[in-house]
């Protein structure tokens, strides 16, 4: 057992997963999308982000794409909220958070893809 | 770029990670201490903009103070331990980014990537010198001149630094690599388009034949020019089509043989083969008679197989050599030794071991029990030219000189080696005649051999008009273009039209387009004359006198 594959694989299926939590529940009330599970998305999806770097090969390359539009769709859904609570004060309306759902809901596509290819990956592996 | 990006990314996995833990671990504690409001009563903590505004801020010590309300003296706590988690972080990034910049293998691949763009990006053909020791950078010196591009590759840092730090007209993208490895060949470009041809002058016989294998291998279309000393090394490289192969022992021993049999004939192809603008040569004449050579090894069998032919008698001096005069003892540098081989009678010495301090021994000890005696000394480092200099021998052979020098005849002019193939049969007063003329022609210094080929990208002007049906002689363009009164210093050497020599053709030889001309003359003549054979309106006013109306519209005006 490799340690390194140990992390590398939890954080992405923990990028998945805390997605997943953030965007499930009616895509229109605020109460059942907590911020808290936003930001944690987003840090873990950061962190995988940033284990996937260096890896040269073809396998490698998909993975850090992949990650990178979880990334970009996670901080436009951050921006988002940030936008609504403190720049027009509007606050946590139905639209505002049916579009931060909603982008998370692309950032979830992405981690999904994340995890089908460290699947596939594995099941290559000969050794 | 693209490796080295990728290094740089997998090297700062570790402090990235590190950075992202810290900002996270500060921002949401940040929205979770509960912060205070203007009258002292208990206000919610920051939200997560608010956090990650101070935090970012903060961790790169910018601080603009407790935005946007001060702050509850709980946040200011764990504001303290932020301010030092992130410092950490962020000195812990910093200082991995300096170790990977000062890191020799991420150095490495920033050069060698630097290298290949500059490479790939030559516009301009170039020649790849592989080995710049004393040979190459001569080389290198001359085609800088030239303004002939070149890449370098060189095993040794250090002399790939010196090359960066001389003083060459041009910027020459040089690499600290092996020569012998395919792989660096091809990354200074010798499949490139505009590769012209590759020189193999390292130190190293089997680099040498490494390159030109490789070479052959990967890219047959080009040239290769190896440097030999051993004839098995020579044999090798020959038997799969090396195109020339320089031994420079074998060279200058044919050089003393001519010297001795025709020493016209031979201060012609000195003059002609030397590099172009330095001091003339002195003339050598070595007598026949009884000679003393000092040394017996790759140098002294070359001297010998070539000497003999010629009816000098040789006395060989070498202790190690086992096929030199055994009863002779010593190696030449005592008088006593001297004396013994019979210096007496001798009119020669040939002072050629590998060792310079030892020959300039010999040269010396021959010169004070001898003065009339002709003194040859090989000469093995450029280093010791002020202590050759100085004993101001008859005859200096230096090997990287002589690599050199034919280096570049072979590959600037090879219309060159048909001439010196052709003067062979020609008499002693014919060279005689010839070398008085190309003496006079760069004011004391050695004259640049050119060639141009009358046509559309080396002649333009000229080739339009020989193909318009206009005809002229040779004599009527060699004119000075300033003042069309004067004729150029220019000796015409030779001409080539279809496979056809003409060997010093006169001023009433009648050119046609295509014509390939090989010219002897000093540097400034040869871009005086290369303006007239590409500008239209110069052309004109050296044929015929008169300046024509340059621009497209008056020529249109003028002609109606």
């Amino acid at each position: 057992m490799n340690l390194e594959k140990v992390i590398f694989g939890f954080f992405i299926v923990l990028a998945a997963t805390l997605n997943f939590g953030f965007f499930i529940g009616d895509i229109e009330r605020p109460d059942l999308h907590h911020i808290y599970e936003l930001a944690a998305a987003l840090i873990v999806s950061l962190i995988a982000t940033v284990l996937k770097f260096g890896d040269r090969t073809q396998i490698g390359a998909i993975h850090l794409s992949t990650s990178l539009v979880a990334d970009l769709q996670l901080i436009a859904a951050a921006i988002t909220w940030a936008v609504a609570t403190h720049v027009t004060g509007e606050g946590m309306t139905a639209t505002v958070t049916s579009s931060v759902v909603s982008l998370s809901g692309g950032a979830l596509f992405a981690n999904i893809v994340s995890v089908i290819i460290l699947i596939v990956e594995t099941v290559m592996l000969r050794r | 770029m693209n490796s080295t990006f990728f290094l740089a990314l997998r090297r700062m996995r570790a402090p990235i990670i590190l950075l992202i833990v810290f900002y996270a671990i500060a921002v949401i504690g940040l929205t979770l201490v509960p912060g205070v409001d203007a009258e002292g009563q208990a206000a919610p903590p920051l939200s997560f903009f608010h956090a990650f505004y101070f935090i970012s801020y903060t961790a790169t010590t910018i601080g603009f103070g407790e935005i946007p309300n001060a702050f509850s003296d709980a946040q200011r706590m764990w504001v303290t331990v932020c301010i030092y988690l992130t410092v950490i972080a962020w000195s812990y990034s910093v200082i991995t980014l300096i170790a990977l910049l000062q890191d020799k293998g991420f150095q490495n691949t920033l050069t060698t990537n630097r290298f290949h763009r500059r490479v790939r990006h030559l516009k301009e053909p170039f020649y790849l010198i592989c080995g710049c020791g004393e040979t190459g950078s001569l080389i290198a010196h001359t085609f800088d001149r030239r303004n002939q591009a070149f890449v370098v590759l060189e095993k040794d840092e250090q002399r790939v630094q010196e090359l960066d730090l001389q003083d060459f007209k041009t910027d020459t993208p040089a690499l600290a690599a092996d020569a012998r490895l395919p792989e660096v060949l091809l990354l200074a470009g010798l499949k490139h388009p505009k590769c012209r041809g590759v020189l193999a002058v390292t130190n190293d016989e089997e680099a040498n034949l490494a390159v030109a294998i490789a070479v052959r291998l990967l890219n047959p279309d080009i040239p290769v020019i190896a440097r030999a000393r051993s004839p098995a090394v020579a044999a090798n490289m020959a038997s799969f089509g090396t195109d020339h192969i320089i031994n420079p022992f074998k060279r200058f021993a044919e050089h003393l043989a001519l010297a001795v049999a025709s020493p016209e004939r031979f201060r012609l192809i000195e003059l002609l083969t030397s590099l172009p603008e330095t001091p003339i040569p002195e003339v050598h004449r070595p007598p026949t008679g009884n000679w003393i050579l000092c040394g017996y090894g790759r140098f002294g069998h070359a001297v010998a197989n070539h000497l003999h032919p010629t009816g000098i008698q040789l006395t060989i001096i070498d202790p190690m050599a086992a096929d030199a005069d055994q009863e002779i003892s010593g190696d030449g540098t005592e008088a006593r030794t001297l004396i013994q081989a019979g210096i007496e009678n001798a009119v020669g010495i040939i002072a050629g071991s590998d060792n310079d301090v030892n020959n300039l021994s010999i040269a010396v000890t021959a010169n004070e029990l001898k003065p009339s005696l002709f003194v040859v000394t090989r000469q093995n480092h450029t280093a010791n030219s002020l202590l050759f200099d100085a004993y101001d021998a008859d005859f200096i052979m230096v090997p990287s000189r002589i690599v050199a020098q034919e280096c570049i005849a072979i590959l600037t002019t090879p219309l060159l080696a048909r001439f010196l193939e052709m003067q062979r049969q020609q008499d002693e007063a014919w060279s005689h005649a010839l070398v008085e003329r190309l003496q006079t022609l760069a004011h004391g210094l050695t004259p640049t051999v050119w060639s141009v080929n009358l046509n559309a990208s080396e002649a333009p002007a000229t080739w339009k008009l020989l193909l318009h049906g206009q005809t002229f002689s040779l004599g009527q363009i060699l004119r000075d273009g300033t003042d069309r009164e004067r004729p150029l210093a220019i000796v015409p050497l030779l001409i080539e039209r279809d496979g056809k020599y003409f060997l010093l053709p006169s001023g009433d030889f009648p050119l046609t387009a295509g014509d390939d001309l090989l010219l002897a003359s000093a540097f400034s003549t040869r871009r005086n004359l290369e303006f007239t054979l590409q500008n239209a309106n110069e052309l004109d006013y050296v044929l015929n006198g008169e300046k024509q109306a340059s621009s497209w519209m008056w020529r249109k005006i003028s002609r109606s």
